[in-house]
């Protein structure tokens, strides 16, 4: 990555460490179902969510470390809670299914949107790396598309449940496009070939048509500039939990 | 499949080899059948080999990585055999061969559905093309329903034969 002047190679890093993050932190959430999902056709199919984000975040965090001239592993599993930049919808713990329905349903739309523009990346190997994982997350869309309206078919306190959810993570949703403090240089490289703004738009017009029905209007809202900083109770009991074993063996050989 | 581009010797043997080393997870097909191999070149004392993986967070990548390496190596066609993970270009399912297709069927492994081409590469499935039926391995009975588009494993779903009343896999479409 020598090509690249140093402000752009950090607004570079700052995207992929971005997006890796989010793939972690929710692929780690989705793990907590392991075991104890509603039904054993879920427990399968989240495990299986959860492994493919976690292997997206590791190929991410590879991509990064090729840039940083750094490590991949460090960089998951070596760095304190509020280095992490994943979006304020993450710092949730997992909740009911209901609410880890609406938290998927409400990533999984926006991740649509963010892959489509990076799979047109000036910089390569995101692109091609983004061009793949399009194709498994389309899976995981499906998954999150058909239990979002299932859930809204159910029964009252069901739908209840979904709706709550929606309105309390709607705020939240928005931080995915939080924008980034190299944007310009992103956009100006076509690195990043729309910039958040842009796809935070694409993003609202096709979701507010499909949740307001369950949850009734939702407030006008965008991303704000501390929305990848915040850090919760809730995030730090995970990151004590998924660096528990790096921690206990560093510089172990897997 | 496109058949390999092979340009001498050295080359053929080593896609010889290849051929004769099993998915990890299904070892009746091979890595080449599997169509994983991307690319083979050798150039005066190096060997390079490229893998894409079916799935970026297939666990059987590291292990189909060093059974390569390992492979290639007691070839000695190369002083150096390096073994590089890519996703240019991403695998499809639409590189498992017709040997592979069949290989999979005797496994128990519905092949992925050969749909139609997807006009944009970069672009996502279309959604209709992951959930049409899949041919029951063991009846060939097309009488089938998905269960759960995800299984055991990254790359497989699982269905119902209402014939046959089996449960079985296939390899997912991607």
């Amino acid at each position: 990555m020598t090509d690249l002047d140093p402000a752009t190679r950090d607004a570079l890093a700052e995207l992929l460490l971005a997006v890796a993050d989010d793939e972690f932190v929710i692929g780690f959430w989705d793990s907590e179902w392991t075991g104890i999902a509603p039904m054993l056709e879920e427990d399968v199919a989240t495990s299986s969510i959860a492994q493919d984000e976690i292997g997206h975040a590791r190929a991410l965090y590879e991509l990064l470390a090729e840039v940083t001239d750094d490590d991949a592993d460090r960089i998951a599993y070596g760095r304190e809670p509020d280095a992490y930049r994943h979006a304020a919808l993450l710092n949730h713990r997992r909740g009911d299914w209901a609410f880890s329905v609406a938290r998927r349903y409400l990533y999984e739309t926006a991740d649509a949107v963010r892959l489509a523009a990076l799979a047109g990346s000036s910089h390569e190997p995101l692109a091609q790396l983004a061009a793949k994982m399009r194709r498994e997350e389309t899976y995981h869309r499906l998954h999150a598309d058909a239990w979002l309206r299932r859930l809204a078919d159910g029964p009252p306190d069901v739908r209840e449940r979904l709706a709550q959810a929606l309105r309390q993570l709607w705020a939240d949703a928005q931080q995915l496009f939080t924008p980034l403090a190299g944007e310009a240089a992103l956009v100006a490289a076509g690195i990043l070939p729309e910039p958040m703004s842009t796809m935070h738009a694409a993003w609202t017009a096709r979701v507010r048509p499909v949740v307001e029905p369950i949850a009734g209007p939702l407030p006008d809202a965008g991303p704000s500039a501390e929305g990848r900083s915040t850090r919760t109770d809730d995030f730090l009991w995970l990151h004590g939990e998924f660096t528990m074993v790096a921690g206990g063996a560093e510089a172990a050989l897997w | 499949m496109v058949g390999p581009v092979v340009r001498d010797s050295r080359e053929r043997r080593i896609w010889d080899e290849l051929a004769r080393i099993s998915d990890p997870e299904i070892p009746a097909i091979s890595l080449v059948d599997l169509g994983v191999i991307g690319s083979v070149a050798v150039d005066d004392d190096r060997a390079r080999i490229e893998i894409l993986p079916t799935f970026v967070g297939c666990p059987a990548v590291e292990v189909m990585r060093s059974e390569v390496s390992d492979r290639i190596s007691a070839l000695g066609v190369a002083d150096r055999v390096e073994v590089e993970i890519t996703f240019q270009p991403p695998w499809t399912s639409e590189r498992i061969s017709a040997l592979g297709r069949e290989r999979l069927r005797q496994s128990g492994f519905a092949p992925p559905q050969v749909g139609p081409t997807i006009p944009d590469e970069a672009a996502g499935l279309d959604e209709l093309s992951i959930l049409p039926v899949a041919e029951c391995p063991y009846c060939g009975s097309r009488n089938t329903t998905l269960e759960n588009p995800f299984g055991p494993t990254l790359c497989r779903a699982i269905y119902h034969c209402a014939d046959c009343r089996q449960p079985f896999e296939q390899m997912k479409r991607v």
